[in-house]
């Protein structure tokens, strides 16, 4: 950075991102409800970034709430845990909440309505654990990053105490408007929060912890602060609200002052970053002996009759949750996770999964469905990228099927957040552009695996043509050798038979 | 002047005639561009292009006899990488790519004669004599050699199912109402 831009950045802070309304409240501020128990709930085998977990159970074997059935397989996978008691009636596909629709395998429990849990883990003082065996644990437990992106948590925490992290951030962000789940559970049940974060300094070394909460929520700040007020290593760091302060690199760089690189993580710059619903977790696993089988879900939209947060089981349907917070119109769009990041969901037959941080159920004119116009090219998109990317060229790429010239504008770096769509006069989906031609390249890049796996399948074929054809003259030449050889003894033989005769 | 002048005429003419006569004399026949396009290739020889096997195929391709999107199991991958290393512009979207297909024995049919196996160009199928026959997914390249082969018609070739890890969004359509 040169000096003359020094003293920009100095007068002018950063600009970048969006300040959407965020429609928080009332939702925000109704107390908590729990979810009636379904009569079914199908549990997906893969909520989690990695392999998809290994069913463990057989249909018509019960199960009591909190049992392992399903797994971790792999390196990067998470362990699966029934919501309920009751029966498994099904092991099969189900419906993803994916925008594709595609099938997922999902186990299906029939609740019996006991909610009868396992033997809960002996108790025992979490914090006089290893860091290893909490990390442990945690994986038992199933957790994963409970701020959408679903990241199995104890690998997080093992490949942190590898890079010797200085830093826990805690995100309390929450930057999606609409949602409140984060809001609520810091608001509701901030000791858990705090104690799952001294669980996770110890899991990680780090020295310290900052929870940054976006300034638009001043209860969950108040009561964050007053249950970290003994704890002098945890410290509650109020941020801006502006969307996307919950993306990873925005929250560290606004708590560090120090950006990451584009080709880096956190961690390389000694900094860790969770989510406090993962914080949550993990006290609730460690503390309590209760694996991750339930989550807050933000229920909200203006087709809702009455939004707020609601306590459901993993597995619980869409459908399920929006009857019990009722429905005053048909809804033009149902969205999983935030109205910016969230992804739309082909019906309301899906399940629940550990990342569904809200269901939105939105209304024809807050969806602001609309055909997209043509580029103006007045560069709304550039001045709100946080990335500093330029939206408006990438997607004329990838329109045009470019999409190398696309990766040279620097689309790997693009995190989806939305704020290019949000702010395009022309309403074009730019962020589908980008989705289209990230999935495009990766799917390029297993292709040319596959070929380079094929033509090593085919050296090995032709090798071993070879070794079989050299092996098989070898085995002639061996019993031609043989042949001789008898011949020839049988004629000596015959010589001295002879020679016995006539002498 | 004029000295100069038929001085550095001269020297243009010899070292011209040189050059010319140099390239001639030493002219390696093989290009470098079929090799390198080669090593983009499968390398299984299936012989879906109609050329023998993916040498003949990226000969063909960079003299230009053959188009570069000749190579059903390179999908477009493939095309689009030869088309960077020849500098051809190849509007792929275009391109009838139904998707990877794999080889899939019918249980039901097999006899178990072990005439595919002897056929992939991968050793992709195993099996044994009167045993039934089974395709391994990950190394199949879909080249279809062994459905020919099979005399009781039991392999077949079915598109590899889409799932969710492999889905891609679709390409907006301009005007078409916006999602995001």
């Amino acid at each position: 950075m040169g000096l003359m831009e020094k003293i920009f950045a100095l007068l002018e802070p950063a600009h970048w991102g969006v300040h959407p309304d965020d429609k928080k409240r009332p939702a925000a501020d109704a107390p908590v409800r729990r979810l009636p128990l379904p009569e079914r709930l199908y549990v997906p085998l893969q909520q989690h970034i990695g392999a998809a977990a290994r069913p463990i159970v057989l249909t018509g074997q019960k199960v009591k709430k909190g049992e392992l059935i399903a797994e971790a397989q792999g390196a990067t996978s998470a362990a699966i845990h029934a919501p309920t008691s009751g029966k498994v009636v099904a092991v099969g596909d189900v419906t993803a909440p994916h925008p594709s629709g595609l099938p997922v395998a999902a186990i299906t429990i029939e609740a019996d309505g006991e909610e009868a849990w396992i033997d809960a883990a002996p108790a025992q003082d979490p914090f006089s654990l290893s860091p290893e065996e909490i990390a442990k644990q945690v994986a038992a437990a199933g957790i994963v990053g409970l701020g959408g992106a679903t990241f199995p948590s104890a690998l997080k925490l093992g490949l942190a105490k590898k890079a010797k992290i200085h830093t826990l951030i805690i995100n309390g962000g929450e930057c999606e408007p609409y949602l409140s789940c984060d809001d609520r559970l810091m608001r509701d049940a901030s000791p858990e929060i705090v104690a799952g974060i001294r669980l996770m300094l110890i899991a990680t070394g780090a020295q310290r912890a900052l929870v940054g909460i976006e300034d638009n929520k001043p209860e969950a700040i108040a009561a964050m602060r007053e249950a970290v007020r003994p704890r002098r290593e945890i410290e509650v760091k109020p941020v801006p609200a502006r969307y996307p302060m919950g993306s990873e690199k925005h929250l560290f760089s606004t708590l560090m002052g120090q950006e990451v690189p584009a080709d880096g993580r956190t961690t390389d710059l000694g900094a860790l970053v969770h989510n406090v619903g993962t914080a949550h977790a993990v006290y609730q696993a460690l503390g309590k002996g209760r694996p991750l089988v339930e989550r807050l879900v933000t229920v909200n939209g203006g087709a809702v009759a009455f939004p707020g947060n609601l306590l459901v089981p993993i597995g619980a349907l869409v459908e399920d949750v929006l009857a019990f917070a009722g429905l005053k119109e048909t809804p033009a769009r149902l969205v999983m996770g935030g109205p910016m990041m969230g992804s739309l969901l082909p019906h309301a037959r899906v399940p629940i999964i550990k990342g569904s941080s809200g269901i939105l159920a939105l209304t024809a004119q807050e969806a602001g469905i609309a055909p997209a116009g043509p580029c103006i090219r007045c560069s709304s998109c550039v001045r709100a990228c946080p990335i500093g990317l330029l939206p408006l060229e990438m997607a004329a790429r990838i329109a045009a099927g470019a999409l190398s010239a696309a990766v040279d504008y620097g689309l790997k770096d693009c995190i989806a957040c939305g704020c290019c769509a949000y702010v395009c006069p022309s309403r074009i989906p730019l962020v589908q552009y980008f989705n289209h031609a990230k999935g495009e390249l990766a799917a390029q890049a297993r292709a040319q695996l596959r070929n380079e796996a094929a033509k090593r399948l085919a050296a090995a074929r032709a090798e071993r043509l070879e070794r079989e054809a050299k092996e098989k003259a070898e085995a002639a030449a061996r019993r031609k050798a043989e042949r001789m050889a008898q011949k020839a003894a049988e004629a000596a033989a015959a010589a001295a038979k002879q020679a016995e005769e006539v002498a | 002047m004029i000295a100069a002048i038929l001085s550095l005429t001269l020297l243009g003419l010899v070292l011209g005639f040189g050059l010319g006569f140099a390239a001639r004399k030493f002219h390696v026949e093989t290009d470098a561009k079929v090799a390198e396009i080669e090593a983009l290739m499968p390398g299984s020889n299936c012989g879906q292009c109609g050329f023998p096997g993916c040498a003949g195929a990226a000969a063909a391709i960079a003299d230009g006899s053959a188009p570069p999107t000749i190579c059903p199991p390179g999908g477009k991958a493939l095309v689009e990488a030869i088309a960077k290393l020849l500098g051809l512009s190849v509007d792929t979207s275009a391109l009838a790519d139904e998707g990877p297909k794999i080889a899939v024995v019918q249980e039901e049919i097999c006899i178990g004669c072990c005439r595919c196996l002897k056929e992939c160009p991968t050793d992709a199928i195993i099996g044994a004599a009167k045993q039934i026959h089974s395709v391994l997914r990950e190394a199949c390249t879909g080249c279809a050699k062994c459905v020919a082969r099979c005399p009781t018609e039991a392999l077949r070739m079915e598109p590899v199912p889409v799932t969710l890890q492999h889905w891609v969004w679709p390409k907006p359509e301009r005007g078409a109402p916006a999602w995001a």
